[in-house]
């Protein structure tokens, strides 16, 4: 498997009125080709953010960390994500070489023009390709994707489809001009459950076929179970844990993944009561200091926790964790 | 739940338990801000990030100080505006700026050299005016001179400054000898009183028949649309026209003046009408309306307590707004002749007199009061967006 | 008294639809429903979109009006005929039962502190003589539900979602209800907090016998919490059973169909028991007969003509099939 995407020691911050927040802070993590990875955290993880930053689509006051780069292998070299500036080479990464979609498929098509008139838009901006010749391609994306009668919702506005088949054809639209990167950002959300296991399926058969790496954003560890190879976990802006999904969700040990997963109602055990993780996630304005996890952590280790942040551990089968605890077993 | 911190672990001192966000090392200073910004009420807040705007910030202290020269008008003027404090032996004069200094020396006392008639052979037996550069007349403060009464009932004839002998016109003085500098004092206070008379109707109009409309919604609010929209396809000019060719013009300044101000007013409505429908149409279907006709609660209870805080914001606002649009309309009526008249002094009667080429080429002084009214209505407008943008992200407070 | 607290008998919700004077369509959106919910207990009713289960809640509560069938209400002191209740006995439901909101943000009146936000049903509803009586009952509630007194001073925008949710439940228990309605209460929250809300409220079940009635699309945590549940389809009840029957041993195709659409925690787990093709048909245009019979796998031509009744298959086991018997022996 080659590498696809590397990122390094990404931070963000925004610069507002109330101060420089940070909304992710030192996450390094890689893909390979045809691989999935699940990027998982709850609100203010800045999972939203870290994907967006991939693109290089966020708001103008983000101000990246000195050391920060990401790398995109594609077909035409790598791609040094952060340093492009000009909207023609910004082309490249966005809906070119990477393609996002999103939670909401009302939001990512234009309400007034037809759902067809905009995968046109998108293929033509992408490549050299004649009129008649994007539209071909898009009808065939959106048989694909499991849409019945393809040309006829071709000519169809997003209101009149219903919120499975926007998201296919958000799908379709996104897998159209063949990125080697999609990154979904909460998909399946917004959709009824049974709609959902109909485009988790879908997207597991595309990754088989077109070979791309996904990065799939989402709270719902059930979906990142189904989907993913690998999962990555962020809390506040870091990323406390990564591994093989299969290591990561029966071995979980990080204190947050731990309680994420025992917070989770399971069918397999009815009797087995909830356990929440107690507290709150402190806005991005009281970043704890130290391990940003210590302000609800059961299993506090010492005085390192609320002063040092962990660095990443390496725990074998590519399982890694940045937690004290892990830093004190080793010693 | 067996997830919970044990209060009695020394390992986890000093991290309260109940509230874990708050963190131990923090002062008292950011525990005080802290519960300040959770417990402020939504003006507050408002004030808040209103002070942080600073084109707003001065505006709204330009504001305050015009008000208060408007309020204050009577005592600030050297001299009554009207016929009856004006300054028979200089006409049409330049402005008289105090000076420290002059030929002779300095003093610490500012004084202008006063200005003396004399008929001259050399324009034919006119008047001419010179100026003495010898003598010196001295300002004084606090003297006492033409009498008034401050809002219309306390007494008192002192001036904030006045001349030793003879008079002072820091703005010069118009064709009948009348203090510009007085008469620019006394035309923002009758501006302000307009503004607040014409917005004050519009509003009380507006939130009755706007509140009905948004509320009921359904055919009422069709119904009442309809009429909104008539009234405001009237158009204003010739709608004063024919309101001033009935006025009757034995009817007194005070009258008149009251008079413009309703027909302002009611002209004003319909478009801050047009604002409250919008407003309560959107909040009452929040689902707090609901939690609370839930428990049962009346309409009146509804409005009270929950539409109308949610949008006194949005209602300052359009208020502010609007009070420019109220002085501008008042002024353009003056100045064409169908609003306020002399002896009562507004913008545009001051402005009437300021049409004639000779004026405008000679006498450029006349114009100064609209630099004045320039700052108002810009200081309105600035207060209120400053103000909306205040109010406005107070939903972004709830994430 | 030892009948049901809520009895509904052929309830049904319909809305006209439909701008002219001749092409009146009234939309079903709670079509011949019957089902009854037990004093103390924790029911649940499941749906995905357009399944009728919010406004199958709010009907009860009377927030809407009931065009159809009948319900009761009997909690020992009083008993109710929501479809003919009078004013004066409207006023005296409304302390007996309690709406619980979705959205945490929308549901606190933004302008009100805390405590007169709890306070407001009591003032309303006339519940206590003088402010001081109120403030303790204030008092008493906020503590059941973890809010502490500081909290009371406080404007709901410093708040955080699942605080915000128990601020809502504080409001519906201070006039001491019998009945709490809550209709997707814990769906806006993130995983860690929502188990701690579905703890509160099976607290305040134990400790205070309140009956909830659970509205969610959430099968897990409707499974978790829940002692019965009802499954609803296109405004028709098609299934109830005691919780642990009904996820052993689910007889209706489309319960069978929801329970296997929740993505497993399990990434093993991968296989799918019944995988439901097509989407939820608009509520706008229902099918004939059976409303399920365009998804479901058994379908048979009885189906697209005959509309099944809900019937009996075991102890308090109701299912809405025409072939629930037979697929039952072939399983």
């Amino acid at each position: 498997m080659s590498a696809l995407l590397d990122v390094k020691n990404l931070t963000l911050q925004f610069r507002t009125d109330e101060g420089l927040i940070t909304a992710v802070e030192d996450v390094s993590f890689s893909l390979n080709k045809g691989e999935v990875m699940g990027l998982v955290g709850e609100s203010g993880s800045g999972k939203s953010v870290t994907a967006k930053a991939l693109m290089h689509l966020n708001a103008r006051n983000a101000v990246y960390g000195p050391g920060s780069r990401i790398t995109l292998h594609s077909e035409q070299g790598e791609v040094d994500v952060l340093s492009l500036r000009t909207p023609r080479d910004l082309k490249v990464v966005r809906g070119g070489a990477i393609s996002m979609i999103f939670q909401e498929p009302m939001a990512s098509f234009a309400p007034a023009i037809t759902i067809g008139k905009q995968m046109v838009e998108q293929l033509q901006l992408h490549g050299d390709m004649s009129k008649a010749r994007a539209k071909e391609i898009s009808v065939e994306m959106l048989d694909r994707v499991g849409i019945s009668d393809a040309s006829q919702r071709f000519d169809q506005y997003a209101f009149e489809l219903s919120g499975g088949m926007r998201q296919r054809a958000m799908i379709a639209m996104a897998l159209s001009t063949k990125p080697a990167l999609l990154i979904a950002d909460e998909p399946t959300t917004a959709l009824d459950v049974t709609i959902q296991a109909q485009v988790i399926d879908l997207m597991k058969d595309l990754v088989d076929e077109f070979h791309m790496g996904i990065i799939f954003i989402t709270h719902d560890l059930g979906v990142v179970a189904q989907t993913c190879d690998r999962v990555n976990v962020m809390y506040l802006g870091r990323l406390i844990e990564e591994g093989p999904v299969r290591e990561v969700i029966r071995n979980p040990k990080h204190p947050y993944t731990q309680g994420l997963i025992s917070a989770l109602p399971k069918l397999d055990n009815l009797d087995q009561s909830l356990t929440a993780v107690p507290g709150d996630i402190p806005s991005p304005l009281e970043r704890p200091p130290g391990c940003v996890f210590n302000t609800r952590c059961s299993q506090i280790v010492g005085a390192a926790c609320t002063t040092i942040g962990p660095n990443e551990v390496d725990l074998g089968a590519d399982h890694t964790v940045a937690c004290h605890i892990y830093k004190e077993v080793a010693e | 739940m067996s997830n919970m911190p044990d209060p009695t672990d020394p390992k986890l001192a000093g991290i309260n338990i109940s509230n874990p966000t708050q963190f131990g090392a923090e002062g008292d200073n950011d525990r005080h801000a802290k519960e300040a910004y959770f417990t402020a009420s939504q003006g507050q807040l408002i004030w808040a990030r209103f002070k942080k705007q600073r084109a707003a910030m001065i505006a709204a202290f330009f504001l305050v100080f015009l008000i208060f020269s408007g309020l204050f008008a009577p005592f600030l003027s050297p001299y009554d505006p009207t016929v009856a404090g004006r300054n028979k032996d200089y006409t049409n004069g330049a402005p008289q700026i105090p000076q420290f200094c002059d030929k002779n020396g300095c003093s610490l006392r500012p004084f202008i050299h006063p200005v003396e008639r004399e008929r001259s052979l050399a324009t034919n037996f006119r008047w001419v005016t010179k100026i003495n550069e010898d003598k010196r007349s001295y300002l004084t403060f606090l003297p006492k001179g033409d009498a008034y009464k401050l809002f219309g009932v306390i007494k008192s004839d002192r001036h904030l400054f006045g001349l030793e002998e003879g008079k002072i016109h820091v703005f010069g003085t118009d064709e009948d000898g009348q203090d510009i500098l007085s008469r620019t004092l006394h035309a923002i206070w009758t501006s302000l009183q307009v503004g607040t008379i014409g917005v004050l109707i519009a509003f009380v109009l507006a939130l009755i028949i706007g509140g009905v409309s948004g509320y009921y919604g359904g055919w009422l609010d069709s119904v009442i649309q309809m009429i909104t929209d008539a009234f405001r396809t009237v158009p204003a000019i010739p709608l004063f026209m024919a309101v001033a060719a009935f006025m009757p013009p034995e009817i007194s300044a005070e009258a008149r003046f009251f008079y413009i101000s309703i027909i302002l007013g009611f002209i004003g409505w319909p478009t801050l009408a047009r604002r409250i429908r919008t407003h309560l149409l959107t909040e009452r279907n929040q689902e707090y309306v609901l939690a609370a006709q839930l428990c049962g609660a009346s309409s009146s209870h509804v409005i009270r307590r929950h539409l109308l805080p949610s949008f006194t914001s949005y209602i300052i606002v359009d208020l502010v707004i609007s009070f420019p649009y109220m002085v501008l309309s008042e002024t353009a009526l003056s100045f064409i002749g169908l609003g306020l008249k002399d002896p009562v002094s507004s913008l545009g009667v001051m402005l009437q007199k300021a049409t004639s080429a000779d004026v405008m080429l000679n006498y450029q002084w006349y114009f100064i009061p609209v630099a004045f009214f320039i700052v108002l209505v810009m200081a309105f407008v600035f207060v209120g967006d400053g103000l909306r943008d205040a109010a406005d992200p107070y939903s972004e407070v709830n994430k | 008294m030892n009948g049901p607290l809520i009895r509904a008998e052929n309830l049904s919700v319909g809305f006209p639809i439909g701008k002219g004077l001749f092409d009146k369509f009234v939309l079903k959106a709670v079509d011949d429903v019957t089902l009854h919910i037990d004093k103390g207990s924790f029911f649940g009713l499941v749906g995905e979109s357009g399944s009728g289960k919010t406004t199958l809640g709010r009907a009860l509560l009377k927030a809407v009006p009931i065009t159809g069938g009948s319900a009761h209400y009997a909690d020992g002191e009083v008993a109710y005929d929501l479809e003919t209740i009078g004013k004066a006995d409207l006023k005296d439901y409304r302390k007996r039962a309690q709406l619980i909101f979705q959205d945490p943000y929308a549901a606190l009146s933004p302008r009100m502190t805390v405590r007169d936000i709890i306070a407001e049903p009591l003032e309303v509803m006339g519940l206590t003589r003088n402010r001081q009586e109120t403030d303790e009952r204030v008092r008493e509630t906020a503590a059941k539900c973890r809010l502490n007194l500081e909290h009371l001073r406080r404007f709901p925008h410093a708040f955080s979602g699942g605080q915000r949710q128990r601020i809502s439940i504080a409001r519906a228990l201070v006039s001491g209800p019998k009945l709490v309605v809550a209709d997707e209460s814990v769906a806006a929250l993130d995983v860690s907090i929502q188990a701690d809300v579905l703890n509160l409220l099976k607290e305040l079940q134990r400790d205070l016998g309140i009956t909830f009635m659970f509205i969610s699309h959430d099968l897990s945590v409707v499974a978790h919490t829940c002692d019965h549940v009802a499954v609803m389809y296109l405004g028709r009840l098609v299934e109830t059973a005691p919780t642990r029957q009904l996820f052993a041993a689910p007889r209706h195709p489309y319960t069978k169909a929801l329970f296997s659409a929740i993505p497993s925690l399990d990434p093993d787990d991968r296989g799918r028991a019944q995988k439901l093709e097509g989407e939820i048909p608009s509520p706008m245009k229902q099918p004939s007969g059976c409303k399920f019979h365009t998804r479901c796998p058994h379908v048979i031509d009885r189906c697209k003509v005959e509309e099944p009744r809900l019937q009996s298959s075991g102890a308090e086991h109701n299912v809405a099939c025409h072939r629930w018997e037979e697929l039952l022996q072939n399983a």
